[in-house]
């Protein structure tokens, strides 16, 4: 009841509000084109009759909500999953690059917060590149990746999960460092007293406490590999996979598709994340956190 | 011929001073000091009186700049990797993601004891500080009173002699600090172990201590030493008898001849 109150009505009041905006929309921006072709077909229709016309267009400038969804419905439940068609085996395609770069970027990340945490020079040589190559825009550097390794012969999922690694590394990076550095002075004193060792002291007090640390970051991480997977997809002339989909649906001005893999992909990212968040709270559980 | 044992801690002229931003800080000065075995030596006095940088620079946790101290006749780093002292802060600090059983464990684990050596162990530190029963719990959900118990149980679990306690009871209630000043005195007659105990109480150092040592700020250093004359059996109510009020009266003495409270 309370969850209801709280958080229930809340987002479905907004989600009601964003697709009566987005009807409202629908109707405005396909109406230019609606009235074109009435003029042509020398219709006059009413009212009614003329907004129904613009919510129903096959290429519409804006599809309206339940355009996309029965295009979403069609394309997930009603499509052999081996069709490339189906939006499911579009969404395995990124998701599986996705999860592979998540992984690297994970692993990536936690070496780097070791380092940087453990080694003087490293914490000042390599934070500044760090944060530098997030500023370069990934859509520049993708083609360039891509082109550069499959010139030696590395083609396929590993360019593109590549491309994730490198945005999903950096917010894993940043919220290690952070995590192995969050011990209070007061257990590093604790372990002093004890002439604990450096790596006695990181397996028994830096690592245990930053694990909240790494599943924040690795919630950011998960979402950010996504678009990486998506933002690879687009320069690699991929057949397959969500971004492949956005690529097709923007060549063809098939803009329900297009909206259908967007769609698509925020299930995906939701999805993504939520799970995350799950394990996140299941260590915590293991680890003797306070249930909320 | 017989020999003197060592002294636990001896301290003679020593002296510490942080370097800091606004200039150099003295925290200590000319601090002679020697301390028994099996002593209960309270340190008193108020906030900048350096009692605690000089239980820190026994547990080696600060470095002196002037002056020799010895801990069991060795140098302080000597000591600390000899794991010769506990070390009781003024919060649990406790592992919030170990049971606490598994804090207990910590020191034995970075020691090295076996599974079997730990186990025993840790049932008899927590008989010791009388949490027998609560192992399997998570820190917070125990009462403050009880984690500092069984921080005490963790700085007991190793067996050193000598413990350095840093404030321990200083967050808690009077009524759970009485309870504890208590247990500590039974747990100290038990153990025969040396203890060094920062307070900012009066009554505290003096129902506790076989010796108090008076401290006056800027900079710190030693005003008074105070032989406690109490016996070593001390219920709580020994704090109304005279013995006990005069004591505290020269200890209250001691604090404002060192100007602390001038200002």
């Amino acid at each position: 009841m309370d969850t209801f109150r709280s958080k229930i009505v809340p987002v479905t009041s907004i989600l009601a509000g964003v697709v009566v905006l987005w009807y409202v929309f629908a109707v405005i921006l396909n109406a230019p084109f609606q009235r074109d072709l009435d003029r042509r077909a020398n219709e006059t229709p009413g009212i009614v009759d003329f907004i129904g016309k613009t919510l129903a267009q096959p290429k519409p400038t804006l599809p309206a909500p339940h355009q996309v969804a029965v295009n979403f419905f069609e394309n997930t439940f009603l499509r052999s999953v081996t069709s490339n068609r189906s939006l499911v085996y579009n969404a395995w395609v990124t998701l599986s690059s996705t999860l592979l770069g998540f992984a690297f970027g994970t692993a990536l990340g936690i070496l780097i917060a070791v380092g940087i945490v453990h080694v003087a020079t490293l914490d000042r040589s390599l934070m500044p590149w760090i944060i530098a190559s997030q500023t370069i825009p990934i859509l520049a550097v993708a083609p360039m990746i891509i082109v550069v390794l499959a010139a030696i012969g590395i083609t396929g999922l590993i360019p593109k999960a590549l491309i994730s690694t490198y945005l999903s590394f950096f917010p894993v990076a940043v919220g290690m460092v952070k995590g192995l550095r969050s011990p209070e002075l007061m257990h590093l004193d604790l372990m002093h007293t004890y002439n604990a060792s450096a790596s006695q002291t990181f397996w028994k007090l830096r690592v245990p406490a930053s694990v909240p640390f790494l599943f924040t970051s690795m919630k950011v991480a998960v979402a950010a590999s996504l678009v990486g997977a998506i933002v690879g997809e687009l320069p690699t002339g991929a057949v397959a996979g969500i971004g492949a989909k956005l690529l097709a649906g923007a060549y063809y001005s098939q803009t329900i598709d297009i909206w259908s893999a967007l769609v698509a992909g925020s299930v995906v990212a939701a999805l993504l994340v939520m799970v995350v968040g799950i394990a996140g709270r299941l260590v915590d559980r293991a680890m003797g956190g306070r249930p909320a | 011929m017989t020999e003197q044992p060592p002294a636990v801690v001896s301290a003679s002229k020593l002296g510490l001073t942080f370097q800091t931003n606004d200039g150099p800080v003295q925290a200590l000065s000319n601090v002679d000091l020697t301390i028994g075995k099996g002593e209960f030596v309270s340190f008193i006095g108020p906030s900048g009186c350096g009692k605690t940088t000089l239980l820190r620079v026994i547990a080696d946790l600060e470095k002196a700049t002037a002056g020799a101290i010895s801990v069991n006749g060795m140098t302080p780093e000597q000591a600390r990797e000899k794991r010769a002292y506990g070390y009781v802060f003024q919060a649990a600090a406790l592992f919030p993601w170990r049971t606490i059983e598994r804090n207990v464990a910590l020191p034995l684990e970075i020691i090295g004891l076996s599974q079997a050596e730990q186990a025993e162990r840790i049932k008899r530190t927590m008989e010791l500080v009388n949490l027998s029963g609560f192992e399997k719990k998570y820190p917070w959900q125990l009462s403050g009173g009880m984690q500092q118990r069984a921080s005490i149980a963790r700085a007991l679990a190793f067996d050193a002699d000598l413990l350095l306690m840093d404030e321990p009871f200083g967050a808690l209630d009077e009524i759970v600090r009485d309870h504890l000043n208590e247990q500590l005195l039974e747990l100290w007659k038990r153990t025969d172990k040396t203890i060094c105990f920062v307070t900012h109480s009066i009554p505290e150092a003096v129902y506790l201590s076989t010796r108090i040592v008076v401290m006056s700020p800027r900079p710190g250093r030693v005003t008074d030493i105070i032989e406690s004359t109490l016996p070593r059996e001390r219920p709580l109510d020994i704090r109304e008898t005279p013995e006990f009020l005069a004591i505290a009266a020269r200890v209250r003495d001691g604090l404002r001849a060192g100007h602390s409270y001038d200002d």
